[in-house]
């Protein structure tokens, strides 16, 4: 089942994150780590009108700062931040993109929403002025596809791209296609997700799923496993990963890297009403068996943490079942960015690195008062001292999308 | 009355695809390619549909493929434009 010679895991060699918890890996990792909290009132539209005026944005983000003017006229701004993201991941592998086969790099983010923003505009003009009205930019900024399309061009990667729409599990699946790809003739892949849909357009469509928090306080709104639990927020930005075939990064001389990627699976849960059970369990089972380790060589899990109670119990039980009663520490950093949907694994992986790196597990933060019977061992209060070996994250899109990644510590370069 | 002039494109090209890192716009730029600025078809999609609402005229489907260089394009569509007067 696993593969034993772990050498040849896919390589973490470079990260980019533009969240709410802040621009940089270690400006996020920070405020992560000192349980700050990137949610406030939406400042990119005047939510007063809405049930829902609560998100994570991304703090003092301007599209030119990093991007030339005729790439921000026509892409959305979740492509902004995606093209961003790549640009100080690509830096932070060290990647000259000039000295690799242009064949041999490929693209493969996840993406939620598309660009709303921009469409949202575009449909403005359509129904207050006419078809003719509607910008031809129209065409390549609204659709999913649009970051993953822009990041090819704007760093020449001719290999294989593709966009995975998985809601919130987006990121994690898109990680998994990039171990494919590595597997089958691409030496780099541009990998992980953004997603960036806080306008009026976006935030309707995401409020139609009943499970967004309508709690005004911006400390008490997005509680994941606690008993106050009500639902989740949603934010914007997400996390850009560079991931090399191990032969690649040595050959290039990118040294050991943040980790690799050690097993993953994907689930889908069936049907509402189905006698069957969701199908998380089996999911972290086979990625497990994927990875080629057992339960107890796992450190912490990522939780998907959806602070929708039915959902909470529902993960909680499935960690339980596996690892055994509070026997693995949990956290879900995420409560301080709100659910960044198609950036939102790519995040949680990104934060999971660096515990393993840093060996500290973060905290769940403003969650106080877990349910008792949720059997989990949710780490609260503070961050926690832990030589993490493996981390497990876990991620759920709404309709039934499962997925369960297992990161690994660097292998010596 | 409205003719069409380099200044209005070069408006319509820097308001709606955006300005262009490969030249300078405000140089001599008449008779260098769109691809050699740095403009693809779809920025010359835009000037068309921008040229529509603006001035009321219905250009062809393959307008742009009469439209190499800016030189070429205001020709075009001056030429347009003085065939909605008639």
């Amino acid at each position: 089942m696993g593969r034993s010679d772990t050498s040849s895991r896919p390589v973490v060699t470079g990260m980019g994150v533009l969240a709410p918890t802040g621009i940089g890996l270690e400006a996020h990792w920070q405020a992560v780590l000192d349980g700050k909290s990137g949610i406030g009132t939406i400042t990119r539209f005047d939510p007063a009108s809405y049930p829902v005026r609560l998100a994570g944005q991304v703090p003092g983000f301007s599209a030119g700062d990093h991007l030339p003017e005729r790439l921000q006229k026509q892409t959305d701004h979740w492509t902004h931040l995606g093209l961003a993201a790549t640009g100080a991941a690509l830096e932070d592998a060290g990647v000259r993109t000039g000295e690799l086969d242009e064949y041999e790099m490929a693209v493969v983010t996840a993406s939620s929403s598309g660009g709303t923003e921009f469409g949202q505009h575009e449909m403005e003009r359509l129904y207050l002025k006419g078809p003719a009205w509607v910008g031809a930019y129209q065409s390549i900024a609204w659709f999913y596809a649009a970051s993953t399309g822009q990041i090819s061009i704007r760093h020449g990667m001719r290999g294989s791209c593709g966009v995975v729409c998985a809601e919130q599990a987006g990121g994690l699946e898109a990680l998994g296609q990039a171990r494919r790809l590595l597997r089958s003739g691409s030496r780099l892949v541009v990998s992980g997700g953004t997603d960036g849909s806080l306008c009026p357009y976006g935030l309707v469509a995401q409020m139609a799923n009943g499970r967004l928090s309508t709690v005004a306080n911006p400390h008490r709104a997005y509680l994941p496993f606690d008993a106050d639990a009500s639902g989740y927020l949603p934010g914007e930005g997400g996390a850009i990963l560079i991931v090399e075939s191990a032969a690649g990064a040595a050959d290039r001389g990118a040294g050991p890297g943040y980790g690799t990627i050690a097993g993953h699976a994907a689930g889908f849960d069936p049907p509402p009403g189905s006698a069957r059970p969701p199908a998380l369990r089996a999911t972290i089972e086979r990625a497990l068996a994927d990875a080629g380790i057992l339960p107890s060589d796992v450190d912490v899990v990522f939780a998907d943490a959806a602070g929708v109670p039915e959902d909470d119990l529902a993960e909680a039980r499935a960690i339980a079942e596996v690892f055994g009663p509070r026997a693995v520490p949990v956290t879900a950093p995420k409560a301080l960015t709100g659910r960044l949907y198609g950036g939102g694994a790519a995040l949680d992986v990104a934060t999971a690195l660096l515990a393993i790196r840093d060996g500290v597990i973060p905290h769940t933060a403003g969650t106080t008062r877990p349910r008792a019977d949720y059997e989990i061992d949710l780490v609260l209060q503070e961050p926690r001292e832990a030589r993490v070996r493996h981390a497990l994250v876990l991620a759920r899109g709404y309709g039934g999308f499962c997925g369960a990644l297992v990161l690994a510590r660097p292998e010596p370069a | 009355m409205n003719q069409f002039t380099v200044d209005d494109l070069k408006e319509i090209l820097r308001s709606s695809a955006g300005d262009t890192e490969e030249a300078d716009l405000d140089g001599d730029i008449g008779g260098v390619s769109f691809d050699e600025l740095g403009y693809d078809s779809l920025a010359l999609l835009e000037v068309c549909r921008q040229v529509e609402t603006r001035y009321g005229v219905e250009l062809s489907g393959d307008a742009v493929a009469e439209m190499p260089t800016p030189a070429e394009a205001v020709e075009y569509i001056n030429d347009v434009l003085a065939k909605a007067r008639i």
